[in-house]
């Protein structure tokens, strides 16, 4: 047994009052959740203490909170794991650790009615409507089942692994951005049917999630959501292969989003920082330094974003000329470039897990991704990785 | 936007002034209520569902293992029944069994047709895994998420039909309204994210509301599973049945309860005491570790109390004896489990279980087409009681039962609608629910005990006096404190005193259903002089078919429970001694 001390954002809406923060002791095992926590409040000292919960097993997607900001479920996040965290927050502002406590807040990008319990109706079960989320099949069924691919079933069992319990929507940052994006967890059910061979209607949802200016090309990359999300469903993975998927039906990405994000994830690899040069070359043309040639189309864009280049340098964003030319911007000091490259292992030994239900286990060869893994060599294929889940 | 219908308008709760009124009103939204109220709608008549969390919270969820069904060529439906039947301990109605394993197949094809991801085989088939007590391997899955693929599918259906049937989500009932003709007519609610009370109108209501594994603790049971739709039913009068039946799970977490799926055991897992042995070749040297439910857990109860348990109470189960590939691919979810719950790395260590709370198989007594005793009123899933599991369920056999008898009870109860004039619910039953919660609302705090410390009492008590052993002394102690915290409860107090997403009310409401339940329970274990399936009394352990192959009824009086029996139907298998 251990005593702990939680923090709640409180907000009890016939009060009349906002929302405050209340602290309150707990006593209990380290292995044992916030949620039990929470739970040991409402039993002993507070019944008025709203939290969604049911199952205690990260199983019903009731209990998505933050936790020390960090959006995921109260079932699964150990009080004595979210203790250390907070611990390691105040150091790292020079506080000192026996100051620090859990902090627990409702969902964000969600309206809060109670407590923790938050509105999801008006902002993540309207969005899984927007998607069409049922199966659209032709015609009659088979008379028995219908014959599939044994992978295809397993692929699309990675989004029907959702819970729903919108941990994805409150990390989203597009979703703060624009609160009309069709977000993660709507996006990853969307997966969920275009990776069906049984769906007849592909074509359709794909031009659908693409020409709807909240759709899939409105997520920026982030990550946020593959670390929120308590069931390994990488949310982001499955919006990256909507868009591959309408790459393939020939749907233009808008804006190159796509080729943008992976030269992104590669050159921070390399650099350590955002070397902006490589940003606009590897965006529209990654054959430059490599042996495949830059397509037409990666030429004229490259060529019509010149003007934002300049504009880039005139604004400070990117700092200086010599920033322009490959090669030029420097690796970062003292060992830091180790350390990024420790998070991209990180990511990709991450990037593992994502995968359980399709690669099973360590030993199974990533699939090829084409053009980039060619280009970069072993390096990119961390990035690439991410893309060909 | 092609040719993709885009859903319909979102779901509005309808106003307060009127009176809600469908033809058929569900009340649970898991497995056994969503089939329901799709069944319902495909026979053109109005359905509301309601469900006291959103529907993908149920408890279905939970539900990793698989399904039954004897679809496979080399397989059989007499096959299905009969391991059921003596899964049940011939305590099951072999009229309602043969039904359900006779639909079995094509609800799984209705099921695939819908969307849900079943795992294939290398042809593209549909492929199984084993499960216990079943002499084929015939479970349907999907990963180790099955309940939760299929609910979410069905849930797909109910978004799709959103016309049709109406969803009141987080929506909690209280009490069912009968006429003067004894005939059910609606239900109270109360919506719970602004405390106001509905007196809901139907020609037809479907109790599908789960079963009562909260009343253990610990239980592998969500926190929402408080026996409702059973005590609710009881309440008015509808008989229960087999209430003493509670199945106890092999492999559950020690502490939390958390359950780890029989497919582990069903891909080859084994069961080992602390000395390393593998203890089920002296209890059931057929079958092993895949003997049925009561069978393991009495073995591993045995191994513990006599001294060959880890001293932390439990046995192990070692999972690395299955190919590890497997393990990711199969049984990913409890990968996650070991990893967050327990600290432990399945494919690497074994993992200490013992048997845990995990199934209600009575419940609330009902035809082969969810027909209670009340007219009007019917019952389907782990809250009704056909009776398909008898004195033990076999494994993958309830999401069965809720899809089958689910259905079943939609479509009956839509012809019905379609019968009758139907009747007005009269106000009081809702005057008599506003008393009831001003009542509990005017206690002053430290007026008594705390509902949660009661709550608390009641799942340890039943745990020690009502699990896998069981001898008259301990049940009649069990039902003492029963009705002690039955009188304590009157007098608890909540703090929350509001409208707005008020859980401690309805967790004092949720104590009282508990507490019916339990009461039931400790009553019929006491009657029933036998050992049968989950009913082991250490004072009478053998099986006595003479006196006891026969149902337990109960029903409500004011001094409580009385007693009745009924006939288990026998339709071709005659009850034999039962070995794995
Ligand atoms: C951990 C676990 C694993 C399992 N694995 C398997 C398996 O592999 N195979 C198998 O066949 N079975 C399995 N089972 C059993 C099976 O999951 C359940 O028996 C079955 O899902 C019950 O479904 P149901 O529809 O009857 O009830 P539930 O899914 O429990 O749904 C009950 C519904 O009623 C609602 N409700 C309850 N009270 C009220 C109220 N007062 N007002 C309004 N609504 C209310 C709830 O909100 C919910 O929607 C498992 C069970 C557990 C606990
Ligand atoms: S990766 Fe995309 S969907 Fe995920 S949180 Fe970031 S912006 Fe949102
Ligand atoms: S994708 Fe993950 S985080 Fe998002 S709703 Fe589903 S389970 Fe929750
Ligand atoms: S309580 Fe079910 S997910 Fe946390």
């Amino acid at each position: 047994m251990a005593d702990y001390t939680i923090k709640v954002r409180r907000f009890q809406p016939e009060s009349g009052e906002g929302p405050y923060w209340e602290q309150f002791k707990v006593e209990l095992e380290p292995s044992l959740s916030v949620l039990d926590a929470l739970l040991q409040t409402k039993d002993r000292e507070d019944g008025s203490l709203a939290v969604r919960c049911s199952c205690r097993a990260a199983i019903c997607g009731s209990c998505g909170m933050k936790i020390n900001g960090q959006s995921g479920l109260g079932c699964k996040t150990q009080i004595g794991e979210a203790q250390e965290l907070a611990e390691k927050k105040m150091g790292a502002v020079g506080g000192s650790a026996e100051r620090a406590v859990v902090v627990i807040e409702p969902m964000g990008n969600m309206p809060v009615i109670k407590d923790l319990v938050t509105d999801m109706e008006s902002t993540h079960w309207a969005k899984i409507r927007r998607v069409t989320p049922w199966l659209l099949p032709h015609g009659a069924p088979p008379e028995r089942e219908y014959i599939v691919e044994p992978e295809s079933m397993l692929d699309i069992t990675q989004p029907m692994a959702c819970i729903q319990c919108g941990a994805c929507v409150s990390s989203c940052l597009s979703m703060e951005a624009d609160p009309g994006f069709i977000g993660p967890a709507a996006l990853a059910k969307a997966y969920r049917f275009v990776g069906d061979p049984r769906d007849a209607e592909t074509k359709e949802r794909l031009h659908d999630l693409a020409e709807d200016p909240h759709g899939i090309y409105d997520c920026t990359h982030c990550f946020a959501c593959v670390d929120a999300c308590p069931k390994d469903v990488a949310p982001m993975d499955q919006i990256m292969r909507l868009r591959r998927r309408a790459g393939e039906e020939g749907i233009e990405d808008p804006n190159s989003g796509h080729d943008h994000e992976i030269a992104f994830v590669k050159i921070i690899e390399k650099k350590g920082t955002l070397d902006e040069s490589l940003l606009l070359q590897e965006s529209f043309a990654p054959g430059i330094k490599g042996k495949l040639k830059p397509s037409k189309r990666a030429i004229k864009e490259m060529l019509g974003s010149i003007p934002t280049a300049i504009r880039g340098i005139k604004t400070g964003k990117m700092r200086s000329l010599p920033k322009l030319i490959p090669g030029i911007h420097h690796k970062l000091p003292d060992g830091a470039q180790d350390d990024v490259k420790a998070i991209y292992k990180h990511a990709e030994e991450h990037n593992e897990e994502f995968n359980l239900y399709i690669k099973g286990e360590e030993d199974v060869e990533p699939e090829p991704d084409e053009p980039t893994d060619a280009i970069l060599g072993d390096e990119a294929a961390a990035a690439a990785e991410s893309e060909s889940a | 936007m092609g040719g993709i219908p885009t859903a319909a308008s979102d779901f509005s709760p309808i106003a307060s002034a009127l009176v809600p009124t469908h033809d058929v009103l569900v009340i649970g939204a898991g497995l056994a209520g969503q089939r329901a109220a799709l069944a319902a709608a495909e026979q053109g008549v109005s359905v509301g569902i309601i469900s006291k969390v959103h529907p993908v919270r149920s408890h279905s969820n939970a539900a990793q293992g698989g399904i039954n069904a004897a679809l496979n060529p080399g397989d059989s439906w007499e096959s299905h029944a009969y391991d059921t039947i003596k899964g049940s301990d011939y305590l099951g109605d072999q009229d309602a069994i043969e039904i359900m394993t006779r639909e079995a197949p094509e609800e799984i094809l209705h099921l695939e047709h819908l969307g849900v991801t079943f795992h294939r085989n290398a042809e593209g088939k549909l492929g199984t895994r084993a499960f216990g007590g079943a002499s084929a391997a015939r479970t349907y899955y999907v990963a180790d998420i099955t309940g939760q693929a299929i609910m979410h599918v069905l849930y797909e259906q109910l978004m799709k039909y959103s016309e049709q049937v109406a969803r009141y989500e987080e929506w909690f009932s209280t009490a069912l309204a009968i006429d003067e003709n004894g005939e059910c007519c609606g239900v109270v609610t109360r919506n719970v994210a602004d405390g106001s009370m509905e007196l809901f109108k139907a020609k037809a209501v479907i109790l599908a509301t789960g079963g009562n594994g909260q009343v253990w603790k610990p239980t592998t049971n969500a926190l929402i599973c408080t026996g409702d739709g059973i005590a609710m039913a009881y309440r008015v009068g509808a008989k229960l049945m087999d209430m003493e039946m509670i199945q106890y799970h092999p492999t559950t977490l020690a502490g939390k309860g958390f359950l780890i799926t029989e497919g582990a055991r069903g891909e080859g897992a084994h069961l080992l005491n602390a000395k390393g042995e593998r203890f089920m070749e002296t209890y059931a040297p057929n079958k092993m570790e895949l003997a049925s439910r009561d069978v393991v857990s009495r073995a591993e109860q045995t191994e513990i109390n006599e001294g060959r348990g880890f001293p932390d109470g439990t046995v192990a189960l070692d999972i690395t004896v299955v190919p590890k590939k497997r393990v990711h691919e199969a049984l990913r979810e409890i990968v996650l489990v070991g990893r967050d719950f327990a600290g432990v790395d399945i494919t690497r260590e074994p993992i200490h279980i013992k048997p845990g709370n995990h199934y209600t198989m009575g419940g609330v007594k009902t035809d082969v087409d969810g027909r209670t005793d009340i007219p009007g009123l019917y019952s389907a899933g782990e809250t009704a009681c056909v009776s398909v599991h008898g004195g033990n369920r076999l494994g993958a056999n309830s999401l069965l039962d809720t899809l089958i008898f689910g259905r079943r009870s939609g479509v009956d109860a839509a012809s019905r609608a379609k019968r009758i004039e139907g009747s007005t619910p009269s106000k009081k039953v809702l005057e008599d629910e506003d008393a009831m919660i001003a009542e509990i609302n005017s206690r002053a705090k430290g007026s008594g005990r705390r509902v949660s410390e009661i709550k608390l009492e009641l799942g340890t008590t039943m745990d020690a006096k009502v699990a896998v052993f069981r001898d008259e002394a301990g049940i009649q102690e069990a039902l003492e404190i029963v009705r002690r915290l039955k009188e304590e409860t009157k007098t608890a107090y909540i703090d929350d005193h509001g409208s707005v997403f008020n859980q401690d009310l309805l967790g004092a409401i949720e104590l009282g259903y508990m507490l019916d339940n339990a009461e039931c329970t400790c009553i019929a274990a006491l009657e029933r002089k036998e050992s049968r399936g989950a009913q082991y009394r250490t004072d009478f352990p053998e099986r006595n078919d003479e006196e006891w192959l026969k149902h337990i009824d109960l029903e409500q009086t004011d001094d409580g429970p009385e007693i009745s029996y009924s006939e288990v139907t026998i339709t071709g298998w005659k009850p034999e001694a039962r070995t794995y």
